[in-house]
């Protein structure tokens, strides 16, 4: 007779369905030469140990804050040129590509002929190529090219984050509404006499609360691509990490997150204010 | 609606303390516009790029990449999955199924985890494990584990309750009622996280590399360190390629399965 109390009925496609994924990750283990015994190993494990050891006191002589103080406003700094470089490429293609000022559309429903469309394709192109390289591709090609330094940074959140402004901003333009654009179209009025007058307004709260909600990623970002030497913390904690210097480490990276926390509230009081 | 006459004097005082800072940030970076794109730089950023557009198709090259591309992937899903079970695992006490000590500690402990990014994870890593794709692996595992965990919290505390008390009730153990009366609900939600965060790492293992955790990051930094432009321009496209595709399969997953 069955145990009523043991009985599971869906035991067996379960433990199918799992014995199938171990069998479809089995080479991913080897592939990613997954191996926890050597975090454990005894070299390591001291080596590592006598790093950690190290985090606490934090690095606060004088000397150490005043280069820190440095580095974060050389944070906060990349971050904000990029994004007034990534504004200066973003808008204009964000223009180019979107549909919501097209001539051909506003006799057809909204929808351009296949010839506009064919045109806004290279410049939808070019975003999509400028957002899918990740940023930080970007800052080590420009470290290679510029040398050393924030310019590097500043050229990467640009490019990455134009791509990504520019396709937003593309979308929001078509998706507010599309009668006043069309009026002021359909009047005569020139194309961007329409966008600042018939676009603009409706969408410009919305542009605004996702630039600013960019520009917190952007320093999340450029503390990230300091690591490939693009400037700011990310490159002095780099260099505090390979001298395993564990107090400057630790000091550093409490303030990335303090950093972070403040970009944070900030991004939210003036999001909460333009909306 | 119109805004009153002292909001809008804040608007324009927000507006040109955004103006300054900007100014601001070009002038303590010292960073020369009118250099980058005077002639001489250009020219030589330009020589810098043609380089770029011979991109070397060789076999041996490509099927280094093909390994890379699969090292990158194996990456992200061991490290996914690791995360995911590590995550449940945390998840449960960050609930608040053990206690509000333990709920503190093991929210903390997430926090921790979740606010270092996946890259400086992988640097301290790296210095632990070694170099190559374990540490890569290591590195997004406990991000992501902060990440899921947070979100398997979220879920679990938003689950009805009542089966797993009706098993209780009826004199089912502990793990009975988690297993049979809360999981069954939550599964739909912890899988679709657990994606999510998968499509997120495929494209963070890619560049991990960059502080030597293995994948196609670790192949692009040492052909760009070694100067075979022809090489990193491959490798740069395979990373585009492994994007692009990553979206697009993602994005017709969605509209294939969650669209409601």
């Amino acid at each position: 007779m069955l145990n009523p109390v043991l009985r599971d009925p869906a035991a067996l496609p379960r433990l199918a369905l799992t014995l199938l994924a171990v069998l479809l990750l089995w080479p991913g283990l080897t592939l990613s030469e997954l191996n926890l015994v050597v975090l454990f190993d005894e070299r390591n494990a001291t080596n590592m140990g006598r790093f950690l050891v190290d985090f606490w006191p934090l690095a606060h002589d004088r000397e150490f804050l005043r280069l820190l103080a440095r580095a974060t406003l050389e944070t906060l700094a990349i971050a904000t040129a990029g994004m007034a470089l990534a504004l200066l490429i973003a808008i204009p293609g964000a223009l180019l590509a979107s549909r919501a000022l097209s001539l051909s559309a506003v006799h057809r429903g909204g929808r351009p002929a296949w010839w506009a469309q064919a045109l806004r394709w290279p410049v939808r192109s070019l975003l999509i190529v400028l957002r899918s390289v990740p940023e930080i591709v970007w800052a080590l090609l420009f470290v290679r090219a510029v040398g050393l330094g924030p310019t590097a940074g500043v050229l990467a959140i640009a490019i990455t984050y134009s791509g990504m402004l520019g396709k937003v901003y593309a979308e929001i333009f078509e998706s507010v509404d599309p009668r006043p654009s069309r009026a002021l179209l359909v009047a005569g009025s020139p194309r961007l006499a329409a966008f600042a007058y018939g676009v603009l307004p409706n969408a410009g709260a919305e542009m605004l609360s996702y630039t600013v909600y960019r520009w917190e990623c952007a320093i999340r970002a450029s503390v990230v691509m300091g690591f490939v030497g693009a400037g700011g913390l990310g490159q002095q904690i780099d260099l505090s990490m390979r001298m395993f210097a564990g107090g400057e480490v630790a000091s550093m990276l409490l303030t990335f997150l303090l950093l972070v926390l403040l970009a944070d509230q900030l991004s939210r009081l003036l999001r909460a204010r333009l909306l | 609606m119109k805004p009153s006459a002292d909001k809008r004097l804040g608007n324009y005082a927000l507006l040109l303390a955004l103006l300054a800072a900007v100014l601001a940030s070009f002038s303590f970076l010292g960073i020369d516009l009118g250099a980058l794109v005077s002639g001489d730089s250009l020219r030589q950023m330009g020589r810098y790029a043609s380089s770029f557009f011979s991109p070397d198709f060789s076999p041996p090259h490509v099927r280094a990449i093909g390994h890379g591309a699969l090292e990158t992937l194996a990456m992200s899903a061991i490290g996914t999955l690791l995360a995911a079970l590590l995550g449940l695992l945390l998840a449960l006490p960050a609930s608040g199924r053990f206690g509000w000590l333990a709920l503190s500690g093991s929210r903390f402990l997430l926090n921790a985890l979740r606010a270092i990014p996946e890259l400086v994870w992988a640097a301290l890593v790296v210095l632990a494990a070694g170099l190559g794709p374990n540490a890569g692996t290591l590195a997004l595992a406990l991000h992501t584990t902060g990440v899921l965990g947070r979100l398997f919290a979220e879920a679990l505390e938003n689950t009805p309750n009542e089966p797993a008390e009706a098993i209780r009730l009826s004199g089912g153990g502990h793990v009975a009622a988690f297993c049979y009366g809360t999981l069954p609900a939550v599964w739909p939600q912890l899988i679709a996280y657990s994606l999510y965060r998968w499509e997120n790492n495929i494209r963070m293992a890619s560049v991990l590399g960059f502080v030597g955790a293995g994948g196609l990051g670790q192949m692009l930094y040492v052909s760009l360190s070694l100067f075979q432009e022809a090489q990193a321009a491959t490798v740069i496209l395979a990373m585009l390629v492994l994007v692009l595709a990553v979206d697009a399969f993602s994005g017709w997953a969605r509209q294939r399965w969650v669209s409601a």
